[in-house]
């Protein structure tokens, strides 16, 4: 079992200049796998996967991990969260990697092995700003499983990425799922979602409207909003 | 008037068989200029990495002034720190007048704004893109300035450069805090004033002239150790 | 490693800085003077000379009279060497200095272009030169920085009853700067300035000017020296400072004034009774 979870929200509400973003969600996960958080554009997806991390303060409220009030820092040290846009530090590949293991105290030798994972062994000592897109996104996964996360957030990881890298990029988050790491992840691609998903998690303009095993939501969903949104992507 | 043959031939005696007079000048200004950079650097990196990084009421007013005290006139700044460590000023005590030591805390003080008003905003630029990714990661405020230092030190090294000849060239401070005192507090600069004070002016120009190539190697020095990490 | 490197760049800024502190103040002392004397380099003769006889090393600062005056108030000195009598004995007579010596003298010139248009070089009578000058709107060059050149200009303008200030900024120029400053001005300008002598025959940026006047009684130029009141500055070095002025006003210093020529002319006279 996964040592954060259950996750319960209940009654967040987020406020930005006075805009309302997110709106009296409620949502539990409990189980393992892969969860999915699909919707338009400006649903408030990100929002939520940041309020999940800490990152935001909701303006009411609670985000719990595992039923403890316990403190933001100490709970977000269990989790990593890969953006969309992965900020590479301006040092070699390797220098990545070494940088959160030696954030979290583990010993420098793992960073061979998370370069295989990633299927950059032969680049250790490039610029990581010298890589491609996908190379940059499978090192910022990478190095966000290097923190032995217990949650992994990521946020449209694949977006823009062609579908070979496409491919490497699910594999690494398979990868992950398989280490009991908890994966909650936006996307937009239905296809992919169909790949990996085991929940998912819909959204429309800053509310949760649906919440149910991927199966389920792919061939019956409950809200006319899915049931719209899935079609036009078929279409 | 002077010709440019003989500030040549002035140039060239001097690099040819460099006197021990000349030498101790160079080096004193060498010392002078890079201690006080590097205390510059010291504290201003990391201030104006703080500075970009934080909020805290009033933080326009400070970035303001800092940017503002750039433009410090080194005169002002020598009187200032003169009136400071004066036998009959607040810290007379310390008996640093007319001393290296007092060209040092001169030059610091002109150096330091420059310093933390360019790395701030440097860091400003390059902290929108590393907030979220190192609150993710927890890293602490500290740890979060060393990260962006290190990130940014090519930029960095730029900046330290241009705190250095800000220091190397002004004349300003040192003459009136060193006092320009023979084999004890002349540099470069004062020595081309008082040549200049002299009439010597081919001699004047030949130790700028110096002055130049002395700057220019450590830009050399500065760029090359850049060429071998970049 | 990096920790270890840092404490140590530190350690020795400290101890360069503080080191650098006590060396100056060790067996030295602090000498505020006007610049005529140091760049005619009659310091560089002198001193190693009082050096290698008691072992006190002597530091020069060399400004304008008025602000060697100014930082010997502030007790930044033990000892100093100016030519301005009269702000000399009031430095003294305020409880800065003990006892003023006269020490030597020279004396100014009124130097300008060759081609003379206010044509004052047969002139032996200053205030006739002054009054041809003002009378032909001649560029003037002035010190203007409070110095004892300036001041003694100042009071031979004042003998002339024109006072040349009205037209600052016209023929009248103040330059608020050293001697050498203002020599470079004037010199650029084609101007009439005065100088101490040993200033001018030191001097190699002539261009064409020559001294055109000189040998009136008026300008008489008188070096003093004092020595700073140990009463009013605790810090002073008041021991050695007394050495350096009694070696100075003594037999031996006074002959090796007499002693020091350059281009084969006397620069300074010892008149120390």
């Amino acid at each position: 079992m996964n040592r954060l979870l259950p996750l319960n929200i209940s009654q967040l509400h987020l406020q930005i200049d006075q805009r309302q973003l997110l709106n009296c969600i409620n949502l539990r996960i409990v189980s393992n796998g892969i969860c999915l958080i699909m919707g338009h554009n400006g649903a408030g997806k990100s929002l939520l996967l940041r309020c999940m991390h800490g990152l935001l303060k909701p303006n009411s409220g609670t985000v719990s991990w595992n039923h403890s009030g316990a403190d933001i820092i100490e709970t977000r040290q269990q989790q990593a969260m890969v953006f969309q846009k992965p900020l590479m530090l301006n040092r070699s590949v390797a220098g990545n990697i070494h940088y959160v293991l030696k954030l979290r105290n583990l010993p420098l030798s793992l960073c061979e092995h998370y370069l295989k994972s990633a299927n950059l062994e032969s680049k250790g000592e490039q610029a990581a700003r010298s890589l491609s897109g996908g190379e940059q996104q499978r090192l910022a996964i990478a190095r966000a499983i290097a923190t032995e996360p217990a949650v992994l957030f990521l946020d449209e990881p694949t977006a823009n990425l062609d579908p070979q890298a496409t491919r490497q990029i699910e594999s690494q988050v398979l990868n992950a799922m398989h280490q009991s790491i908890k994966v909650i992840m936006v996307t937009h691609d239905i296809a992919q979602a169909k790949r990996l998903a085991d929940e998912i998690v819909f959204m429309q303009t800053g509310s949760v409207t649906e919440h149910t095993d991927a199966k389920q939501f792919f061939t019956q969903p409950h809200s006319d909003a899915a049931r719209d949104y899935l079609s036009a992507y078929l279409h | 008037m002077i010709s440019f043959s003989e500030i040549f031939s002035e140039f060239t005696a001097l690099l040819a068989g460099p006197d021990p007079d000349l030498l101790e000048i160079v080096f004193l200004s060498m010392q002078v200029s890079l201690t006080a950079t590097l205390l510059a650097c010291l504290i201003g990196l990391p201030l104006g990495a703080l500075l970009a990084m934080r909020d805290f009421p009033g933080k326009w007013l400070v970035t303001v002034l800092v940017n503002t005290l750039m433009g410090m006139p080194p005169v002002v700044l020598g009187l200032i720190v003169y009136l400071m460590l004066s036998r009959s000023g607040p810290m007379g005590f310390l008996q640093l007048l007319y001393t290296p030591a007092a060209m040092i805390i001169a030059q610091t003080a002109l150096v330091l704004p420059i310093v933390t008003a360019l790395t701030r905003q440097l860091i400003e630029d390059s902290w929108k893109d590393y907030r979220e990714p190192l609150q993710s990661l927890c890293v602490s405020p500290w740890g979060c300035v060393q990260t962006l230092l290190w990130d940014n030190r090519f930029s960095l090294m730029t900046i330290s450069l241009a705190g250095f000849s800000r220091a190397i060239s002004e004349v300003g401070a040192v003459i009136i805090v060193g006092g320009n005192i023979d084999h004890l507090t002349r540099v470069m600069t004062t020595a081309i004033a008082l040549e200049t004070s002299k009439g010597d002016l081919a001699l004047a120009l030949a130790l700028g002239f110096i002055l130049l190539v002395i700057a220019l190697l450590v830009n050399a020095t500065v760029y090359s150790t850049r060429m071998r990490f970049a | 490693m990096k920790k270890l490197a840092l404490t140590t760049l530190l350690t020795a800024i400290i101890a360069f800085t503080t080191t650098a502190g006590a060396f100056a103040k060790n067996n030295s002392i602090l000498v505020q003077s006007t610049t005529s004397t140091a760049n005619s380099g009659l310091y560089d003769y002198l001193l190693p000379l009082f050096e290698s006889e008691t072992g006190i090393k002597v530091n020069v600062v060399a400004v304008g009279t008025g602000q060697a005056i100014r930082n010997a108030s502030n007790c930044d000195a033990d000892v100093l060497l100016v030519h301005a009598r009269d702000a000399e004995e009031k430095f003294v007579t305020d409880g800065y200095g003990t006892q003023r010596h006269d020490l030597m003298y020279n004396d100014f010139v009124i130097i300008g272009p060759a081609q003379d248009k206010a044509n004052i070089r047969e002139l032996s009578n200053v205030i006739d030169a002054l009054h041809e000058i003002a009378d032909k709107n001649a560029v003037f060059v002035s010190r203007g920085d409070n110095s004892g050149t300036h001041k003694t200009e100042l009071k031979l303008w004042k003998e002339t009853g024109i006072d040349p200030t009205i037209d600052s900024g016209k023929w009248y120029r103040e330059t608020g700067s050293g001697m050498g400053a203002t020599l470079n001005i004037a010199v650029g300008m084609g101007a009439y300035t005065m100088t101490d002598r040993a200033t001018w025959i030191n001097f190699k940026n002539r261009g064409d000017h020559k001294v055109l006047v000189q040998g009136d009684e008026r300008l008489f130029n008188q070096y003093g020296v004092t020595l700073i009141n140990g009463d009013k500055c605790q810090s002073a070095n008041v021991t050695q400072g007394k050495l350096f002025v009694e070696w100075l006003i003594g037999d031996k210093g006074q002959s090796e004034i007499a002693n020091y020529r350059l281009n084969d002319q006397q620069l300074f006279h010892p008149n120390a009774r």
